[in-house]
């Protein structure tokens, strides 16, 4: 997925504020650019502003500062019934009065189309998802998952070049989620439509995206694919926020060749990727995946002393809780591979990592 | 109330027919004053009493002149013209200004709110004779006082009270993002209010409009301040009945205006049902 630029960017949010109260700003100098077709989520935790975002681009909030573009245009003075949007809303917001078909096609009805053409458009998109016999009911009628789909048919079925998502599998069951979300992927690599998508759930963002911009207080705080924002986090927020994560913290002793060395505190000295952190004597946060630490090798630059506090089966791994410098909440997957090595409540050892998968942060 | 469960104590035994017993009070000094008037308007005689035919089931103490005087005679029919002529267009009034002002006032943006609510509801809650005092003087001064649109515009201001509380109700449920929604899709103010607002508030419409209908129908205070001799309305002529020849005609009216009322509550009943059908507050 080529990155966009300012330029050729469909979607632009150029230096975007937005503030309800005049005083706090929700979203702070925002700068977004999203290429035609791709597929751009926005995750975050509630309140970090990436919902305002989303109004504000279907036009139902109104920047307080900055341009908003789309196609090249800005569309800060377009009220929301001329953008030519699809949204999907987190609570469907379909019409209960009117029949699924029915639903399906009002935004058809707006553009002027005639009655066969209509039917046709209606039938093709219920097709899509699946719902071909369903015209008939009534939203009351349908399940949450039935509902979600035609949600997501009635945001398509006037062919925008643009759709919107705010969190719309919030409200279904993990197993139909997951289900949901393949299959959004797939309708957006079989229609090619440029979608935004909104979530506090990483693993939806993850799954279904080409890139995540990560929100935090107002600021997005980084934007990369999915591997690389769980692989390469470039601060101490993304890393927590993404997957699960462990933290040591130490004073940067040198930095070399771009690996920091840290001590821990006692004069234990571990190495580590120097990402994010300020020059010698600095505070910084390592930033460890469980799966990348190994359990019982005694020697090599980064083997730290940890006593382990609980042990939990969970099948195909094993979680091994573990007091390391002073962290108690220090998590190893233990893969339960053939001669894995068997860990006992209490006893201690060693866990160690390669200098290149832990990481140096603010 | 359910049957009462084996480990019921003696009080909560003597409350479960003490209920059932106040309840048969109630409903029994709210009706009956009703129910009675309506053999009685059937009445062959000139007189608001059961006469000895009636009470033995003899035909002949029965007749229908009462109805016929109520049809026949100018008094009447020219009251019945009056009710009629005024109070489906202060109905419409007060449905067109009160829907309008539930929608308002459901706008959270919209400074006191409060306030604005308590000022429009006032009719409702303020005695009806200093309303109707406040009118008289009012009107006569801008030149309203004793002509159509004046009985028209109070009768209207009496209405709006119902017609915002019921269509506030309906607001309550309704859900804002739908007219996101709309407008997302494409549809402009005007076509999102008639195309998905209106058909779902339409049921607290329908049946503050059927309120405003009823006050004004069966209101007499105001219209005596505010109309004059042109605009006498039924209940007016039923007030002037009653003071000044009783005929049993007023109880044939009254039947009338019974059966009326219960048929336009019951059409309020079926509304309130759909609505919650669409709603898919039960299933359909």
């Amino acid at each position: 997925m080529p990155t966009a630029t300012k330029e050729d960017g469909f979607v632009v949010f150029d230096h975007v504020q937005k503030s309800y109260d005049g005083e706090i700003l929700v979203v702070k100098d925002l700068n977004l650019f999203i290429g035609q077709g791709e597929f751009l989520t926005m995750l975050g935790p509630s309140g970090s502003g990436k919902t305002t975002c989303l109004m504000m681009l279907a036009g139902f909030e109104t920047a307080t500062h900055g341009d908003i573009l789309l196609g090249g245009k800005p569309i800060n003075n377009i009220p929301p019934h001329k953008r030519g949007i699809g949204m999907v809303f987190q609570n469907y917001a379909l019409f209960p009065h009117m029949t699924v078909a029915e639903n399906l096609s009002f935004p058809l009805e707006v553009r002027g189309q005639g009655k066969s053409e209509r039917e046709a458009n209606v039938m093709k998109a219920l097709d899509m998802v699946q719902m071909g016999e369903f015209g008939g009911r009534r939203p009351a009628q349908l399940s949450g998952g039935q509902q979600q789909r035609i949600a997501l048919a009635r945001a398509l079925v006037f062919e925008p070049e643009l759709v919107l998502m705010d969190e719309p599998l919030g409200a279904l069951d993990k197993q139909l989620r997951e289900h949901m979300q393949y299959e959004i992927k797939h309708i957006h690599e079989r229609l090619g439509v440029t979608v935004v998508y909104v979530t506090h759930d990483q693993s939806e963002a993850l799954t279904m995206s080409d890139r995540i911009a990560v929100f935090d207080d107002g600021i997005i705080q980084q934007l990369a694919t999915p591997d690389d924002l769980y692989e390469r986090p470039d601060n101490a927020f993304v890393a927590q926020f993404i997957g699960e994560n462990n933290t040591l913290n130490g004073t940067v002793k040198a930095i070399k060749d771009g690996i920091a060395t840290v001590d821990f505190g006692d004069g234990t000295l571990g190495e580590a990727l120097a990402v994010n952190c300020a020059g010698v004597g600095s505070e910084t946060t390592l930033s460890i995946r469980p799966e990348r630490v190994d359990i019982g090798k005694e020697s090599g630059p980064n083997a730290v002393p940890a006593k382990v506090l609980e042990l939990i089966y969970l099948g195909d791994h094993i979680r091994c809780r573990m007091n390391v410098m002073g962290n108690d909440q220090f998590v190893v997957k233990v893969p339960n591979a053939a001669g894995h090595k068997h860990l006992v409540v209490g006893e201690t050892t060693k866990v160690s990592w390669n200098s290149e998968d832990c990481r140096a942060l603010d | 109330m359910s049957a009462l469960p084996p480990y019921a104590t003696t009080g909560q035994r003597v409350w479960y027919y003490a209920f059932r017993v106040i309840c048969a009070l109630i409903f029994l000094f709210l009706i009956i004053p009703i129910l009675v008037i309506i053999p009685l308007s059937f009445n062959a005689e000139d007189f608001f009493t059961f006469t000895p035919e009636m009470l033995s089931f003899d035909p002949a103490g029965y007749s229908l002149k009462h109805y016929r005087d109520f049809f026949t005679n100018p008094d009447w029919t020219g009251a019945l013209y009056n009710s009629v002529r005024i109070a489906p267009v202060a109905t419409l009034l007060s449905v067109g200004f009160g829907t309008l002002a539930a929608i308002g006032l459901a706008q959270s943006h919209v400074p006191f709110r409060a306030t604005i609510m308590a000022i429009l509801i006032s009719p409702m809650i303020v005695p009806l004779i200093i309303s109707a005092a406040g009118m008289y003087f009012f009107y006569s001064r801008i030149g309203l006082q004793g002509t159509y649109w004046g009985v028209v515009l109070a009768h209207a201001a009496l209405g709006i009270p119902f017609v915002i509380i019921t269509v506030t109700a309906t607001m309550v449920g309704f859900d804002r993002s739908l007219t996101r929604a709309a407008a997302n899709l494409g549809a402009g103010p005007i076509r999102t209010f008639f195309k998905v607002q209106m058909p779902l508030i339409l049921p607290g419409v329908v049946s503050g409009g059927l309120f405003a209908f009823i006050t004004s129908f069966d209101e007499v205070v105001v219209v005596l301040f505010v109309g004059s001799a042109s605009q006498k309305t039924l209940p007016w002529q039923m007030f002037t009945g009653l003071r000044e020849q009783i005929s049993p005609t007023i109880l044939a009216v009254a039947t009338i205006l019974v059966i009326v009322s219960i048929g336009l509550l019951t059409t309020v009943e079926i509304l309130r049902r759909r609505s919650e059908r669409l709603r898919g507050m039960s299933p359909g």
